[in-house]
């Protein structure tokens, strides 16, 4: 039975991965027909995408967004985490489950409602909007990573730097902080990559300054620019996977 | 002066601004929204059912709605079923490594999803992996264009998608399971599979069910695998609610539809969670 979960497992493993592979394989394929059998190796739409102008703008936009989204988003979510796994009050469990209340919902009907509150206050639309959207999205990923930090860190540490004199503040940034520290670097680095690869709700917000994935998705419209997808899509991909893989070796880490 | 009872509240706030209080600003303003009418490029605001008479009664909006919840439901029950393994796998059988194999199994959800959905066109399209190689090969001498723009490659590319999300809430339920009740069940002359039917899968229950919320509401709601893979007869209710914001510039209807889907999704969701609950319970 274990030798078919194992092998049941590979199969998963490789059909998980093959589509990924592939939109890599073409990137360096010397032709603009996604098909096979494979032309020549090239880095021609790795140039093309460095030279062009609107992806570059795209680019630093999307990057502006993911580092205020995952700051905020981080801060926010420490503060929440302490105040439940720190504290006891009525209505904590509540207040909990509350704060993941946003992923219940379909991410296109969060998309046109943030959109019409825009529009009804006559805010414009811009990165900010962006960046709000994605910062709701975010909390909760934020607080879940943190929580399960905190979750693992006695209190002790805290309330013997409080019983020595230390004010609050001084508590929470000379310990709290750098207990929580792999847990903020964590969720710093989740939260980025969420937001830097987030669609629809950048789709509805972004207007005049389009992230990377909007930009991506106006350019599949013309298949000759497919390759130049391809190029930036593998960038984006070995760029995510390894900021993932460092957020969850530091979230799951047992230390102390 | 902060009274120390007010701390856990001060410090909650920020979080509850971003998360309940914006999305509670979100679902009021969809609800004034949906009670209004558009006015060529104006929206008038009021306090008609109209929108809502046609979300509930037209054909075309029952169709989308009821096609996004047969293929939000099919993906949702293959991506539990093929995850379900993946998930006991890695929480019984691994003993080495098992933080890298979970990080493995589960990390192409975290990666760029439009990027997953496009390679999808890529190996599925008229002149994708799949037909070039077919005839390559010299197995078929015209592509097969079954292959893309219909519901299966939508029901396809989502399970894909979605897949490993499912692992990672099965496997942390499958994980806090004793292993003495497992042992237990064994010593007392249960063979292996009722073991599994009477002690691993209702204790497993609640990962199985968040897993279920994680795939089946953002499925449900979904607009750019229909729009990059669905093709005429792939169209969900996502791409509807989607183009009332753009294209079609009916503001209002749009947000009563989606304010009636999110409805259906948590409601289908629910209904879900309490059928497995008691299918469970009769077959322990």
């Amino acid at each position: 039975m274990r030798t078919v979960r194992k092998l049941y497992a590979a199969v998963y493993f490789f059909v998980l991965y093959l589509p990924i592979l592939l939109l890599i394989v073409f990137s360096f394929n010397d032709s603009v027909y996604i098909a096979f059998p494979l032309k020549s190796f090239t880095l021609k739409w790795y140039e093309a995408a460095i030279q062009n102008a609107q992806l570059l703008s795209a680019f630093s936009n999307s990057l502006i967004i993911a580092t205020v989204t995952s700051v905020t988003a981080t801060s926010v979510g420490l503060l929440g985490a302490m105040a439940t796994t720190r504290y006891h009050f009525r209505g904590k469990t509540l207040a909990s489950g509350a704060l993941f209340a946003p992923l219940a919902l379909p991410t296109v009907v969060t998309g046109v409602a943030l959109l019409s509150i825009f529009m009804m206050t006559g805010i414009g639309l811009s990165i900010g909007t962006v960046i709000l959207g994605h910062v709701m999205i975010c909390t909760p990923f934020a607080y879940g990573v943190m929580v399960s930090r905190f979750d693992g860190l006695s209190p002790d540490y805290e309330r013997a730097s409080m019983d020595l004199g230390e004010p609050p503040i001084r508590t929470f940034l000379r310990v709290t902080l750098p207990l929580a520290m792999p847990g903020v670097v964590s969720s710093l680095l989740l939260t980025f990559t969420i937001s830097f690869d987030e669609f629809i709700l950048a789709f509805f917000l972004s207007s005049n300054s389009p992230t990377l994935p909007v930009f991506m998705w106006s350019q599949m419209r013309f298949p000759d620019r497919l390759p130049l997808v391809l190029a930036l899509a593998t960038v984006v991909i070995v760029v995510s996977s390894v900021l993932i893989i460092v957020s969850q070796l530091l979230r799951r880490r047992r230390d102390r | 002066m902060i009274r120390p009872a007010n701390i856990p509240r001060l410090l909650l706030t920020p979080a509850i601004l971003t998360t309940v209080v914006t999305l509670g600003v979100c679902l009021v303003v969809l609800l004034v929204l949906s009670f209004g009418r558009q006015n060529y490029l104006d929206i008038e605001l009021g306090l008609s059912a109209h929108n809502f008479e046609l979300a509930l009664t037209k054909p075309l909006i029952l169709k989308l709605m009821g096609k996004s919840a047969l293929i939000a439901t099919g993906v949702t029950a293959l991506s539990l079923i093929l995850a379900y393994p993946i998930a006991y796998l890695i929480a019984f059988d691994i003993h080495k490594n098992k933080l890298l194999w979970l990080i493995l199994f589960t990390l192409p959800c975290w990666i760029s999803y439009l990027l997953r959905i496009l390679s999808w066109k890529l190996i599925l399209g008229y002149q994708g992996v799949v037909n070039s190689s077919l005839m390559g090969l010299g197995l078929v001498d015209q592509p097969i264009d079954a292959l893309l723009y219909n519901s299966n490659s939508v029901v396809i590319a989502l399970t894909h998608a979605w897949a490993p999300f499912a692992i990672l809430p099965i496997y942390v339920s499958l994980e806090k399971i004793d292993r003495a009740l497992m042992k237990a069940s064994g010593d007392l002359g249960d063979p292996p599979y009722r073991t599994f039917l009477r002690v691993v899968l209702p204790l497993s229950l609640p990962g199985v069910s968040a897993a279920f919320v994680l795939i089946f509401i953002p499925t449900f709601g979904d607009y750019v695998t229909p729009h990059l893979l669905g093709g005429p007869t792939g169209f969900m209710v996502g791409n509807f609610i989607a183009m009332q914001f753009g294209a079609s510039n009916n503001w209002p209807l749009g947000a009563a539809v989606a304010l009636v889907s999110m409805l259906t999704a948590t409601l289908l969701v629910c209904l879900f969670i309490a059928g497995s609950k008691r299918a469970v319970r009769a077959i322990g």
